[in-house]
């Protein structure tokens, strides 16, 4: 057992597409919330083996998507006040923000350092206790724990140069979000696995509850993905009132998730407002360090003051429609023309798992 | 973003687990899964183990499909109209 390569086998995967078909009472659509479930339909052609009953929508779960040009701007005048250095995981550095990114930044002097995990941060700091270090919370519940820990590791240690500027994002907010403007129909929602492998499966009880939508919790191989949306399309045939989530992804998923990151997450951060690329402020859907851990909050300790800072995209760029599942990416005139992942235009070209970077690197058959 | 990888903790060490990455040793952390043992598979997320993956569970779902696999044989081989070279089809 390998927890990978055994969902992959083709022969399982034509009798789930075959079941889905059998069971799809008329063409159903399913937003995937996750960008790594993006890659994961694009890259196994499971959009095209489902293209004649499904329509699977992309969804604003790539963080570094979503991330308002506000917050990259903010992280810059960081990295660029002298004694400071920015921490970042990689896919963050290429992303746009109102004028630069913060690799243009770090090519005009500003120090930003590329880390695998935040405790990479936490070592460096302690390393280098003349300097300030600055590690960029980006993620969703998957990464905030995590981030969470770092904060709880430098207080062990005892550290007053390590500090987090927090951008961090819930996902059911942002889902809510999107059913609420009505711009689209979804039918059902594929539930992203890592993040629901901390919230549990019960953090999406609300899809059927208030939406009458089904929702299935899925993996990422693509038996995992395949069986989720036989679940999702078993379900759409019951009434509403009996719809309820599917964990199809029961070996890394529980009802109530991971209970020690839930309460590390709950002891450091505080819910807040957060700005979305594409979806704008919505209440309750970010996390901001509580006033507990105040000395490790960046935004408290270095005041960023106002900058000018814009939320418009790129001229021409249609990443926020392509975050709230409005458009599939072909369907921008930049798509090829002009952004491509060697010189991307939009946060979901930059970002290895935006919609526009699957489309673009497993796509061409469909354009 | 959200990538996490399944790995097996080859050894435990306090809240540091070591496993192994494509043959190279990679020390983990597992203060968000301090239940994980040696022998134990992981998904890994920054360097942080997220979840400690159940065995049980993995297994049914492979049984389901194995399940669903003869379900399908069965109806094809009660089905005049299929033949070998269908079946391979899908």
């Amino acid at each position: 057992m390998k927890y990978s390569d055994e969902y992959r086998d083709p022969g399982v995967a034509r009798r789930l597409v075959d079941a889905i078909t059998q069971a799809a009472k008329k063409r159903f659509s399913v937003m995937e919330f996750c960008g790594g479930h993006t890659h994961a339909i694009m890259r196994f052609g499971i959009r095209q083996a489902l293209s004649s009953h499904v329509d699977l929508l992309s969804g604003p779960g790539c963080p570094v998507c979503v991330t308002a040009n506000a917050d990259i701007d903010a992280a810059i005048a960081l990295a660029e006040r002298p004694g400071i250095t920015v921490a970042t995981f990689g896919d963050m550095v290429r992303v746009p923000g109102s004028r630069s990114s913060l690799q243009e930044a770090r090519s005009r002097g500003a120090d930003v350092q590329v880390v695998y995990s935040a405790l990479d941060a936490v070592n460096m700091a302690a390393a280098d206790g003349d300097r300030s270090m600055v590690m960029l919370g980006i993620g969703f519940e998957t990464t905030a724990p995590t981030i969470a820990a770092s904060v709880k590791q430098a207080q062990a240690m005892g550290l007053c140069n390590y500090y987090v500027y927090s951008m961090h994002k819930l996902t059911p907010p942002a889902m809510k979000a999107i059913l609420g403007a009505g711009e689209i129909k979804v039918d059902a929602v594929l539930g992203p696995g890592h993040v629901t492998s901390i919230t549990g499966w019960k953090a999406w009880d609300f899809l059927p509850r208030a939406h009458g939508i089904p929702c299935a919790v899925s993996g990422f191989e693509p038996t995992d993905i395949l069986s989720a949306i036989l679940a999702i399309a078993e379900s759409l045939n019951e009434p509403a009132a009996q719809r309820r989530v599917s964990n199809t992804y029961a070996r890394g998923v529980t009802a109530e998730g991971n209970s020690v990151a839930k309460r590390l997450m709950a002891d450091v951060f505080e819910m807040a407002p957060a700005l979305w690329r594409g979806l704008g402020e919505l209440p309750g859907s970010g996390l901001d360090l509580g006033p507990e851990y105040a000395a490790y909050d960046a935004k408290r300790v270095f005041e960023i003051g106002d900058l000018e800072t814009t939320t418009a995209d790129a001229r021409g760029c249609r990443c926020s429609q392509v975050l709230r599942g409005l458009i599939a990416p072909p369907e921008c005139p930049l798509f090829r023309h002009g952004c491509n992942p060697a010189h991307p235009i939009g946060p979901c070209m930059v970002s290895g798992e935006g919609a526009c970077s699957a489309y673009y690197r497993y796509g061409g058959a469909l354009d | 973003m959200c990538l996490a990888v399944p790995l097996r903790v080859e050894s435990v060490d306090g809240a540091v687990g070591r496993v192994s990455l494509g043959g190279v040793l990679r020390d983990i952390s597992l203060v968000l899964t301090p239940e994980a043992q040696t022998g134990d598979y992981v998904l890994v997320h920054t360097g942080f183990a997220i979840s400690v993956l159940d065995e049980k569970e993995a297994q049914e779902t492979l049984a389901l499909f194995a399940e669903l696999e003869e379900a399908s044989r069965a109806v094809e081989a009660a089905d005049p109209r299929t033949t070998e070279g269908a079946t391979a089809q899908g």
